[in-house]
């Protein structure tokens, strides 16, 4: 299926063609073994579907505000994309496919591809969840434009951050769906805040809460740039060793 | 200069006992707080601040220093380091709550410097989780770095950045820089304890590199019967 490469090629243009093309590569592979069982995208819709209706069917007489209905939407998104997020690397460490994939590719690409997968996954996430929450919880107020940038943004942030965490955890004993969300949960902490706060301003029309959603899109797009490049810089020293 | 650090050594002690004392009865009440005479837990809760900022900064060498090396001995060092910086993290946490409590109200009010300090406490507490769930020595020793790394680099906004950029917190400003802020018994009360606690520190740091070098000249010592074991595990691991 994958050329084998001679080492890693760096700094040539040919080199950034040939790492972009396994990482194209791992991430058509990651859809095939996915459609296969179709576990990760299973999982994460029934366990998104579970909370909608929890959260709805324990507050249905309640009038919420617009911050407590973007809380929870970010908690539902964050928690089911979670369940979902650490099966790219845990299942190559329990497969013994990993030794093969580090022969076959460069490092960098391994982590794209995944990276590109989970990408996949949280959008399937967020176009199960979204429209469902805002059925059964709906909003005063809707601004379409800036609840898709936030949505895009976070979810940028959280797929980056968390296929990280997930090569780390993988190399773990045991345990490591409970580890994953503990060493995960700090580094996505400051996201969360963000985007909920983001998201506020797209569930109302008060001003400050539009202009506090822009800044905090800056915020959300920095988050994403820096744990990518982080995550690259930093995802050699988890494959190699 | 050894000479000049087992003297340093010996007067730690009255040091750390005199600013105890001087922290309790020697300091006026500070102005400027709702309740002055209780605002002297600031020359406890500062120094443990900065002195876990310096612990957290030498540790995050090591881990660099473990991961351009390879070398076991950096990476326990940073360890040793990553242990007393979250020790006194905790401690700025618990003086800086009570503070709280009395001059703002209440124990936890997500200030943005509180709010950065809970992020930096499960971090480190996120890389002691991740290094005891690896048996693998090396293995352990690169994850834990690598994590440290990323999320230091990843949040450093929250941590750093933020808290000490926006005009919008409780925490009082240029206390300890400008002339308009804490009287001078405070200063010098609080800059005594900063040194205290890091010779401390300094003292725990130059331990955990002794013990380090033991174990590590032991293991030579019975680097035979490693080996052995060794061969044999790899012996399972192929089997």
């Amino acid at each position: 299926m994958m050329k084998p490469s001679v080492g890693v090629r760096k700094s040539s243009g040919s080199g950034l063609r040939h790492t972009l093309h396994a990482a194209g590569l791992i991430f058509k592979k990651e859809l095939r073994v996915e459609f296969r069982t179709r576990y990760a995208l299973g999982s994460v819709s029934l366990f998104s579907l579970t909370t909608v209706v929890a959260v709805s069917g324990a507050l249905s007489s309640q009038t919420l505000h617009s911050d407590v209905k973007a809380a929870l939407l970010w908690v539902v998104l964050l928690f089911a994309a979670m369940s979902g997020l650490a099966r790219v690397f845990v299942r190559e460490v329990e497969a013994g496919t990993s030794d093969a994939l580090k022969l076959y590719a460069p490092a960098a690409s391994v982590y794209a591809g995944k990276l590109l997968f989970n990408l996949a996954l949280v959008a399937a996430v967020e176009l199960i969840t979204v429209p469902l929450y805002l059925i059964v919880l709906p909003p005063q107020v809707i601004h379409p434009g800036l609840l898709i940038s936030v949505l895009a943004l976070g979810g940028l942030g959280l797929s980056s951050a968390a296929t990280f965490v997930a090569s780390l955890i993988a190399q773990a004993k045991s345990g490591k769906s409970a580890l994953f969300f503990t060493v995960a949960f700090p580094v996505l902490m400051p996201l969360l805040l963000v985007a909920v706060k983001s998201t506020v301003g797209a569930f109302d029309s008060v001003p400050t809460h539009q202009s506090e959603a822009v800044s905090g899109m800056a915020v959300l797009a920095c988050y994403s740039v820096v744990t990518t490049t982080a995550a690259l810089l930093l995802f050699e020293y988890v494959w190699r060793d | 200069m050894s000479g000049v650090i087992k003297v340093f050594k010996l007067l730690l002690l009255p040091l750390i006992a005199a600013t105890i004392v001087a922290g309790f009865l020697w300091l006026p009440p500070a102005q400027n707080f709702l309740n002055p005479g209780l605002a002297r837990i600031v020359v406890f809760h500062v120094p443990c601040s900065i002195v876990a900022t310096i612990a957290s900064i030498v540790a995050t060498w090591h881990a660099i220093r473990y991961l351009r090396k390879r070398s076991l001995i950096d990476d326990f060092k940073a360890q040793a380091s990553f242990t007393f910086a979250l020790l006194l993290w905790v401690l700025t946490t618990v003086t800086g709550a009570i503070f709280a409590r009395v001059q703002w109200g209440a124990y936890w009010s997500w200030d943005i410097k509180q709010s950065a300090i809970l992020i930096l406490l499960m971090i480190f507490a996120a890389y002691f989780a991740l290094r005891a769930a690896i048996d693998d020595e090396r293995k352990r020793a690169t994850l834990g770095s690598v994590y440290i790394l990323f999320a230091l680099i990843a949040v450093p906004y929250l941590t750093l950045a933020l808290p000490n950029s926006t005009p919008d917190t409780l925490h009082p400003k240029g206390t300890l820089t400008t002339s308009d802020g804490l009287i001078f018994q405070y200063k010098i009360t609080l800059w005594a304890g900063v040194l205290g606690l890091t010779g401390v520190y300094a003292w725990t740091a130059q331990l955990a590199g002794a013990v380090a070098r033991l174990e590590f000249a032991r293991r030579r010592q019975t680097g035979a019967a490693h080996s052995q074991a060794a061969q044999v595990t790899i012996v399972e691991k192929v089997l």
